[in-house]
């Protein structure tokens, strides 16, 4: 099986879809001749050509409205909004329209279109280019979004997201760019709306996605040492939210810490608290806990980004918390 | 040049009176409570829509605004589904999920009008795109108000209009208001044509209440459109004769504006032509004004009579598989 990049495998499922189905199209700022601001698609201009592969002006709502009004004419767009900081600025086009399309025309057309942004903090962008995106998008019935964390889900997610006949918006994780992974090039499409089991345990549920996947997997490897067994959750798909794979292990473990790098108010996390509070509230034998960042904005200078930024040592403080 | 032949004008005439007739039902329905919310009507635009209708082909496709009842009937929907859409019915044209500011059909190629304004702009350069990489030949209209040219999606959607040559022609329905503001209070130019040249797409002032002039001016649009050359902007002077929506009088009007209009209604117009032409008389053309209001009344009491949607199909079309 190749191992490649997060990064890669973005390239390689846009590649591979646009192979398969000619309606595949792709459009986005600096996508096509550079490749993208982070050298996420080289090699799709080259391969596939202008007619199927643009760079856009600067405009995030036409890119949308665009990529919507393709899509319900026969196309299957793949459009980019480079930072997911920029889908505020499309967010008419992406809640009234596109989320909306289908059913305010009674099911006369279908959206299959996927909206890609690249999210997140740590890597020194500043306030207006660091954001996590899925809690804004979590209250649009009509939308899917999902968050993939390693270089298989990513290949995986969203090449499902191509080929799935409604929107779905596929937020990448800056940081992961240059995580590396084994990944199937001929397996089947994952499901959409399925979160995963990244690492088996028993005493404490621990439930993240991207970057803080990443620091819950790391606090759960260091506490193992200590016969501590976090099972780890990653949630992958925010909307339609796994409520079944959440509720199982929290069955088990009878705790729950969720780790989201969004502001505690609002955050999806609120949403997966509920979840557990109403359907596995006697599975628990201590309080939901939350680990976030804090009620503050996520800063240019790394002193203040890091503090925001939940890390391994909140995050197992909140497991020894709960596990007192 | 402009003038269309007997058969063409008759199309219009009757999508022209059809529009005017349904529009005032509609309002008629709205003081019995049987029609919800707000509308926007287009009494006083009528050739607007029936001409641009007029000059396009199968395959093409629009979108529009929310005042759009006229765009949907000058394009083929039926009168009975455009009612019980108004009513919010199952048998409706969006099965009663839209109401008067999203009527759809993509049988007809609309492809939807909106509520917000100006996000029909780039829906329309997706079909186009569509059209353009299938290389169908099909072209698309998008109309709007002279209230949607100071959105900034309209300029968004023009620059990358022009700039990927999409078979686009942007019709802007100049009413002269936006909402309950004149556009001398909130838009420093008269001519919003005037505005093409900054995109490098004709910008063509039409008489808006002449359907022929509507029409033509469509045809070379289209026309260009589909060769390749890129879209054009047409600015359509016109007049709403009520006011924004149902609830609006538009006491901001000056005295005398809506009369000195009406002396260009457009559907008198045509019918001045086609008597002066030998092609209608006033007493047939009673009697397809007669006909057409039988064929409201019909449609009003077909739609009344039929069921609303379903409570348990709430979550119906939300997602594909629904």
């Amino acid at each position: 099986m190749p191992t490649m990049t997060y990064r890669q495998a973005v390239t390689e499922a846009i590649a591979a879809e646009m192979r398969r189905d000619d309606a595949v199209v792709f459009f986005g700022e600096d996508v096509a001749k550079a490749g993208g601001v982070f050298k996420v698609t080289p090699g799709i201009y080259e391969e596939f050509g202008p007619v199927r592969v643009r760079d856009t002006p600067i405009s995030e709502q036409a890119i949308v409205g665009t990529a919507l009004g393709a899509a319900i004419t026969g196309l299957r767009p793949v459009a980019e909004l480079m930072f997911a900081d920029f889908i505020p600025v499309a967010m008419d086009q992406i809640v009234n329209q596109v989320a909306k399309y289908r059913f305010m025309s009674g099911g006369q057309f279908t959206v299959p279109l996927t909206i890609r942004a690249s999210q997140g903090a740590g890597g020194g962008f500043g306030t207006q280019h660091s954001q996590c995106a899925e809690s804004w998008l979590m209250n649009f019935p009509g939308l899917k979004v999902v968050a993939p964390s390693s270089p298989a889900d990513m290949y995986g997610l969203l090449r499902a997201a191509i080929r799935d006949d409604d929107p779905v918006i596929v937020l990448e994780h800056k940081s992961l760019y240059n995580l590396v992974g084994e990944v199937d090039l001929e397996a089947a499409p994952e499901e959409l709306g399925q979160a995963a089991v990244a690492r088996a345990g028993e005493d404490i549920t621990l439930v993240a996605t991207q970057q803080m996947l990443q620091r819950a997997l790391a606090t759960a490897e260091k506490l193992a040492d200590e016969g501590i067994k976090p099972e780890v959750i990653d949630l992958r798909s925010l909307a339609p939210l796994d409520g079944a794979t959440i509720l199982r292990s929290v069955r088990k473990t009878s705790r729950l810490i969720i780790v989201e790098e969004a502001p505690r108010l609002g955050g999806w996390g609120a949403n997966v608290a509920a979840l557990v509070a109403d359907e596995g509230l006697f599975y628990l034998d201590a309080p939901i806990k939350r680990v976030n960042m804090e009620n503050a904005l996520i800063a240019y200078s790394p002193a203040l980004e890091d503090e925001i930024i939940p890390n391994a040592q909140r995050i197992e403080g909140a497991v020894r918390q709960l596990l007192s | 040049m402009d003038r269309l032949d007997k058969e063409s004008r008759t199309h219009a005439l009757l999508a022209m009176v059809k529009i005017r007739l349904a529009e005032e039902e509609i309002q008629n329905l709205f003081m019995a409570n049987l029609v919800r919310g707000t509308t926007h009507l287009a009494i006083g635009q009528e050739a607007c829509s029936a001409g641009v209708a007029l000059a396009l082909s199968k395959g093409d496709t629009v979108t529009c605004s929310y005042r759009g009842h006229g765009h949907a009937l000058a394009l083929g929907m039926s009168l009975r589904s455009l009612m019980a859409e108004m009513m919010g019915k199952e048998s409706g044209a969006c099965k009663g999920r839209g109401g008067s500011m999203h009527m759809t059909d993509k049988s007809i190629g609309l492809l939807g009008a909106n509520a917000i304004v100006g996000a029909q702009l780039p829906i329309a350069l997706g079909a186009a795109l569509t059209a353009q990489v299938r290389r169908t030949g099909a072209i698309a209209a998008t109309f709007f108000g002279d209230g949607a040219a100071n959105i900034g999606l309209c300029h968004e959607s023009m620059n990358m209009a022009s700039v990927w040559k999409l078979p686009v022609i942007f019709i802007c329905e100049n009413n002269l208001y936006g909402e309950y503001s004149h556009i001398r209070e909130t838009t420093p130019i008269d001519d919003i044509a005037d505005r093409a040249g900054a995109y490098a797409m004709p910008g063509v002032i039409v008489d808006g209440q002449d359907v022929e002039a509507v029409h033509a001016a469509t045809v070379s649009a289209a026309e260009r459109a589909r060769n390749g050359q890129g879209p054009s902007l047409l600015e359509l002077k016109t007049y709403r004769y009520g006011g924004h929506s149902r609830s609006d009088t538009a006491p901001y009007r000056k005295p005398g504006e809506l009369a000195q209009w009406q002396e260009r209604d457009p559907i008198d117009i045509l019918a001045a032509r086609m008597y002066s032409d030998g092609e209608l008389d006033p007493e047939e053309f009673l009697e397809i004004k007669e006909a057409i209001a039988g064929e409201v009344f019909d449609a009003v009491e077909w739609a009344k009579a039929e069921p609303f949607p379903s409570p348990q199909s709430l979550e119906d079309y939300v997602y594909a598989a629904s």
